[in-house]
C-alpha cells in the first residue's frame, strides 16, 4: 500500500470500512462459488464485474472472465457446427455449408476427433464426396495430422473398396508430398514405386473395367520414366557437323518446356569471340518466355569470311541454376556441342526461285548418299550417340517396367475386357523403349505398339482418334529412329528451281494417314517437308524446324488459319507453302484458337492496320487471323485452292499481303 | 436421331423468365442473375435474343449491383464474384458493357485476389479456382486484366494441377470437370496453356464419355448434360475434342430434351431446368450442330460477341 497518510481512524471511517469489507467479502465468496462450479451466467458475470471494479488486482477474477469468454465462444462455435451439420444432412454437397464450417473451425477451439469423426461418417456415406475430402485436407493441415497417417487412411479406404478414385487421388498427393519433403521412409523412389505398382495391380486385376486404378497406374509409370531434370535432347547444327552458311540458326531442343535460356546460361564460343550479343528466343506463343525449342540466329561477320579458315563454334551450358522446367526443376548437368562453319570467300548470290516447285512424284529422284544434304543427315544421326547428356537410364527403371509388361501380358490372357490391358501394355512398351534409349534406336517394341493401337481402334471405336494419334506418333518414331529408315522417305529434286531449295533433301511423309506429327527433335535438319495427303488438323511443333523453306500440307484437315500459327516462327526461312484442299472456313468452332497467338488469349495485340487493309470489305473483316499470320511471311509460292474460306477476293487480298509472291495456285503473278 | 427443338427451348426460357413465384423460382432466387445469363445466352445461340426486352433486363441487372462494386444474385443480395461475372457477360451479350462503371467493378474484383494469387469469392474468404476463372474472365471482358497480378493468379491455378493432368478447387483437391473448365478457361484467357499436359488431361477428359454417349464429370460417375459443356469446352480449348465420339454426344444431348414442353434435363427423362438447357444448347454449338451460333469455349459467350470485344 502506497501514499496513504498516517492518521487515526474515526468510528465513521471504521464503519464505512467494515461495510465495504463485508460487501467485498460477499462478492468474493459468491464469485469463488461460481468460479469453482464453472458457472458463467449473466448474473455471475455481473458479480465478477463488480468485484473487479473494487479490486482489479484479483488475478483469479480476470482468469474467470477469460474462462467465461472461452465458454461463450465454445457455445457459439458448437451452435454453428450444429447448424452446419443439419444443413449438410439435407445437402452434403453444399459449398456454403462446408465453407462456413471451415470458417468457424478457424476461430479456434474445435476438437480434431469430432471433425474427423464427422468426416468419417460422411465419407462412408459417399466415398467420392470431394467436399469432405477437401475439408479433411484442411483439418489435417490445421491440426497437424501427419501425412503418413492420412496415407494410411487412403490405404484403408482402398482396401475396403478398390473403386475409390478419390482415395487413389489423395494417395498420389500424399505420396508426392512425402517424397518431395524427403520424409524418413520415403526416400527411395524405387521401393515406393514397386509397392505401389503391386498395390494398384490388385485393384486393376480385380475389376479391369473400374477406372480408378488405371489413372493411378499411369501416374506411377510417369514417375518411373521421367528424367530427374530438364535435358537437352537435340540441337541444330548437330555435334561434329560442318555447315557452309554465312547466316544460320542454332536450335536447342529440350525434353520439356524450359525458361531461362539466355546468353548468361548458354554460351556460344569461337576462337576470336566473333559473335556478340547473342540473344536466344523461345519458339512459343506465350508471353512467359518458356518453350521446348529455343533458337538464335547468327551471322559470320564480313571480316571473318575466309575461304581457308573454318570457324569452330562451341555451344555450352555449364552448371547453372538458369535453365528451369515449368515445375521449377533446374537443369544442372552441363552439356555442350560443337560444329564448324566454312564459308567460301565469294559465296554465290542467293538466287531467287526461278521455277515453280512441284511435289509430284516425277519431280523427285533417289537420294545420292554422297551429297551434301545427305551428309548433314548422317552427321545428325552420328552425333546422337555422342555428346548430349543422355539420362543414364537406371537399371531399376527398365526392370520395373519389364515386370509390369509381363504382368499385363498375362492379364490379357484371362481378362474379358481387353481395352485397358492393351492400352497399358502399349504405354509400357513405349516407356520401356524410352528408358532403354542411350543412343541406340529406342524403337525395339514399336511394331507391337503399332499393332496394339490398331486393335484398340477397333475395340474402342468411340476413342478411335485418340488411338490414331498415338499410332501416328509411334509411326514417326519408327520412321525417324535411324538414318536408314529415314532415308527411305528422303528424295532429291531432279531439276533446279533455285540453289538453296533444290540442293536439299525433301522428306516425304505423305499418304501415311498421319493424324498427328511428332519426333521434331529428330527433324531439325529438314528444309523441305511434304506432309500432304494425311489427316493433320494441327502443325504444332513445326516451329522448331527453323530451316524449313518448303512445306506441303495439302489434302489435310487444317480447319482454320489459326492452325497455321506455328509458321509465324518460320518467317525468315519459309518460301514455298501449299495448304490447298484443307478445311479452312468449313468449321464454326476453331480448336486451335487458344493454343495460338491471338488477342483473346492476350498473347498478341490486335493490329488496327488490318481494318485499313480490309478496306471495310465485309467478307474480309473475318480474316484477321489470315492477315495476322500471312502478313509476316515472305512466300514466293503459295497454294490455297480447295478451302471454303478462299475465293477470288480472298486470293487478291493475300497477293496484296505478300509482295514477294510469284506463284499463287499454280498461276504466275505479274 | 432426333432434332433440336430450338423454338420449344426458346419458349421454355421465356416462360421461366416470367414465372417468379413458384417453388422452383423462389429456391433459385439467390442466383437469378446466373439464371439470366444461362437463359439469355441460350436465346442468343438460338438466334432469339431479340425476344427479350433489353432495357428491362439491364436495369434489373444494375439494380443487383452492391455499393462495393460487385453484383449480388438478385436485388438486395450480398455481392459475390460468381454473380459479378454473369452481370458482365449479360451486358456483353447486349453490347452494353459501357453501362458499367468499369473502374468500380474492376476494383471490387481485384480486391478479392489474395497474396498467393488465389481469389476469394467474396469478403468471407472462400477460396476456389472457380473464382480464379470468374475474376479473370470478368476482367478480360472489361479489358482490365492489368488490375490483378496475373502471374500469381496463374501460379495458383497451376498449383491446383493434379497428377492425372486435371485440376481441383484448391491445391490437392480431386480433379473434377467443372473445376477443369474453370482452370483451363483461365489459363486460356491468360495465354498460359503451356502449363497444361494436353495429352494427359485430354485422355482423362475423353474417358468421361460413357457408353450412353453422354459425359460424366469424373471417373465412375453418371453422365450429365452439363458436362457436355465443362468437358467439351475444355477439350476444345486444348484441341483434343476429336478424341471423343461427337455424334454419340449429340445424340445424348438431343435425348435429354423435353420436345413437348421445351427445356433440356441432366439425363433423359429427368426434369428440365434452365441450367441444363443452356449447357445442352451450348454443347451442341461446340459440336457444330447446324443452325446454332458458335460459342467461344473460354469466355462462354457467342464468338461474335468475343470478336466484337477483342478484334476492334
Amino acid at each position: 500500500m502506497h501514499g496513504r497518510p498516517r492518521k487515526p481512524s474515526t468510528p465513521v471511517d471504521e464503519n464505512a470500512s467494515s461495510l465495504k469489507a463485508n460487501k467485498i467479502k460477499s462478492l468474493q465468496s459468491q464469485f469463488l462459488h461460481y468460479h469453482h462450479n464453472k458457472i458463467y451466467t449473466e448474473e455471475a458475470l455481473k458479480i465478477n464485474e463488480k468485484l473487479i471494479e473494487a479490486n482489479p488486482e484479483f488475478m483469479t477474477a480476470w482468469n474467470y472472465r477469460k474462462l467465461a469468454f472461452q465458454d461463450k465462444v465454445q457455445a457459439l462455435i458448437d451452435e454453428e457446427l450444429r447448424v452446419v451439420e443439419n444443413a449438410l444432412r439435407k445437402n452434403f454437397k453444399s459449398y456454403g455449408a462446408w465453407h462456413h464450417r471451415k470458417w468457424v473451425v478457424s476461430k479456434g477451439n474445435t476438437s480434431t476427433e469430432r471433425e474427423i469423426g464427422l468426416l468419417n461418417k460422411f465419407q462412408q456415406l459417399d466415398t467420392r464426396n470431394f467436399h469432405a475430402w477437401n475439408y479433411r485436407r484442411s483439418i489435417a493441415e490445421l491440426k497437424n495430422i501427419p501425412d503418413e497417417k492420412e496415407l494410411k487412411y487412403t490405404t484403408d479406404m482402398i482396401e475396403t473398396n478398390f473403386s475409390n478414385y478419390s482415395a487413389w487421388h489423395n494417395r498420389s498427393v500424399l505420396l508426392s508430398h512425402l517424397m518431395e519433403k524427403k520424409v524418413e521412409g520415403y526416400l527411395q523412389k524405387e521401393i515406393i514405386l514397386k509397392e505401389e505398382y503391386e498395390f494398384v495391380r490388385n485393384a486393376v486385376f480385380t475389376d479391369p473395367d473400374d477406372q480408378s486404378g488405371w489413372f493411378y497406374h499411369l501416374w506411377l509409370l510417369d514417375q518411373t520414366v521421367k528424367l530427374d531434370m530438364p535435358t537437352l535432347v537435340s540441337s541444330w547444327p548437330p555435334h561434329g557437323s560442318d555447315i557452309n552458311q554465312v547466316t544460320f540458326p542454332i536450335i536447342l531442343y529440350f525434353d520439356e518446356p524450359v525458361e531461362g535460356v539466355s546468353s548468361h546460361t548458354v554460351t556460344v564460343q569461337t576462337e576470336n569471340d566473333i559473335f556478340k550479343n547473342v540473344t536466344w528466343n523461345p519458339l512459343s506463343t506465350n508471353k512467359f518466355k518458356c518453350a521446348q525449342a529455343w533458337m538464335t540466329h547468327l551471322s559470320i561477320p564480313h571480316e571473318e569470311v575466309n575461304s581457308s579458315k573454318k570457324v569452330q563454334v562451341k555451344v555450352s551450358s555449364e552448371m547453372s541454376d538458369g535453365i528451369i522446367s515449368l515445375c521449377g526443376v533446374t537443369s544442372s548437368r552441363p552439356w555442350s556441342f560443337g560444329f564448324t562453319v566454312s564459308v567460301c570467300q565469294n559465296p554465290q548470290p542467293a538466287e531467287g526461285q526461278n521455277r515453280r516447285l512441284s511435289y509430284a512424284d516425277e519431280s523427285f529422284c533417289i537420294v545420292d548418299t554422297n551429297s551434301n544434304s545427305a551428309g548433314l543427315l548422317t552427321s545428325y544421326f552420328e552425333s546422337k550417340t555422342s555428346d548430349y547428356e543422355q539420362s543414364t537410364s537406371s537399371k531399376w527403371k527398365s526392370e520395373m517396367i519389364a515386370t509390369e509388361i509381363d504382368q499385363y501380358r498375362d492379364m490379357l490372357t484371362w481378362a474379358e475386357s481387353k481395352k485397358i490391358g492393351k492400352l497399358t501394355l502399349a504405354r509400357l512398351l513405349t516407356a520401356y523403349d524410352a528408358v532403354m534409349s542411350t543412343g541406340a534406336p529406342d524403337t525395339a517394341n514399336v511394331e507391337e505398339v503399332l499393332q496394339l493401337y490398331t486393335e484398340l481402334m477397333k475395340l474402342d471405336p468411340a476413342h478411335n482418334q485418340y488411338y490414331k494419334d498415338e499410332y501416328s506418333l509411334a509411326l514417326l518414331k519408327q520412321v525417324t529412329s535411324n538414318k536408314e529408315s529415314l532415308l527411305k522417305y528422303c528424295w532429291q529434286y531432279k531439276e533446279s528451281t533455285s540453289s538453296n531449295i533444290t540442293d536439299s533433301l525433301c522428306l516425304r511423309l505423305n499418304n501415311l494417314s498421319l493424324s498427328r506429327i511428332g519426333s521434331f527433335e529428330r527433324l531439325l535438319w529438314v528444309q523441305s517437308l511434304d506432309l500432304s495427303h494425311n489427316e493433320l488438323h494441327s502443325i504444332e511443333g513445326l516451329e522448331a524446324l527453323q530451316l524449313l523453306s518448303c512445306l506441303n500440307l495439302s489434302h489435310n484437315k487444317l480447319s482454320s488459319f489459326m492452325a497455321l500459327d506455328p509458321l509465324r516462327f518460320l518467317k525468315s526461312s519459309l518460301q514455298v507453302l501449299d495448304i490447298s484442299y484443307n478445311e479452312i472456313g468449313a468449321h464454326t468452332i476453331d480448336t486451335r484458337r487458344y493454343l495460338c497467338s491471338s488477342p483473346m488469349s492476350h498473347t498478341l495485340d490486335y493490329d488496327a492496320k488490318f481494318e485499313e487493309f480490309a478496306n471495310g470489305d465485309a467478307n474480309l473483316v473475318n480474316f484477321w487471323d489470315a492477315y495476322s499470320i500471312f502478313g509476316g511471311l515472305n512466300l514466293t509460292q503459295l497454294d490455297i485452292v480447295g478451302n471454303v474460306a478462299v475465293d477470288e477476293r480472298f486470293a487478291l487480298f493475300l497477293a496484296k499481303l505478300l509482295p514477294g509472291l510469284k506463284w499463287l495456285d499454280g498461276e504466275e503473278l505479274n | 436421331m432426333g432434332e433440336l427443338a430450338g423454338e420449344k427451348h426458346a419458349a421454355y426460357i421465356l416462360k421461366v423468365e416470367k414465372k417468379k413465384d413458384n417453388l422452383e423460382a423462389v429456391i433459385m432466387e439467390h442466383l437469378r442473375i446466373n439464371g439470366a445469363y444461362w437463359g439469355l445466352t441460350t436465346l442468343d445461340i438460338l438466334g432469339k435474343l431479340e425476344a427479350v426486352d433489353q432495357e428491362t433486363v439491364i436495369s434489373w441487372i444494375m439494380s443487383c449491383q452492391h455499393s462495393s462494386g460487385g453484383f449480388g444474385g438478385n436485388e438486395g443480395h450480398d455481392p459475390h464474384l460468381l454473380y459479378t461475372l454473369s452481370a458482365i457477360q449479360i451486358l456483353a451479350l447486349f453490347n452494353k458493357i459501357e453501362t458499367l462503371d468499369i473502374d468500380k467493378v474492376s476494383s471490387y474484383i481485384a480486391s478479392l485476389q489474395n497474396e498467393d494469387g488465389s481469389f476469394s469469392g467474396d469478403i468471407w474468404g472462400e477460396i476456389d479456382t472457380r473464382f480464379s476463372y470468374v475474376a479473370i474472365c470478368s476482367l478480360a471482358l472489361i479489358k482490365r486484366l492489368d488490375k490483378i497480378n496475373v502471374e500469381n493468379a496463374v501460379k495458383y491455378i497451376v498449383s491446383c494441377k493434379n497428377l492425372d493432368g486435371g485440376f481441383g478447387c484448391t491445391p490437392g483437391a480431386e480433379s473434377h470437370a467443372g473445376q477443369i473448365f474453370c482452370c483451363i478457361g483461365a489459363l486460356a484467357i491468360t495465354g498460359s496453356l503451356h502449363y497444361v499436359d494436353k495429352d494427359l488431361l485430354g485422355w482423362w477428359l475423353c474417358e468421361r464419355q460413357t457408353k450412353s454417349g453422354g459425359l460424366n464429370g469424373r471417373p465412375e460417375k453418371l453422365p450429365d448434360v452439363c458436362y457436355s459443356w465443362w468437358v467439351l469446352s475444355s477439350l476444345i480449348i486444348i484441341d483434343r475434342v476429336h478424341w471423343i465420339d461427337k455424334e454419340k454426344l449429340v445424340k445424348f444431348i438431343l435425348d435429354c430434351q423435353d420436345t413437348e414442353n421445351g427445356g433440356i434435363s441432366d439425363r433423359p427423362d429427368d426434369a428440365v431446368d434452365v441450367f441444363h438447357t443452356y449447357f445442352g444448347v451450348a454443347g451442341l454449338s461446340l459440336l457444330e450442330y447446324p443452325g446454332l451460333k458458335a460459342i467461344d469455349p473460354a469466355y462462354a459467350l457467342p464468338v461474335d460477341v468475343i470478336n466484337r470485344i477483342f478484334l476492334h
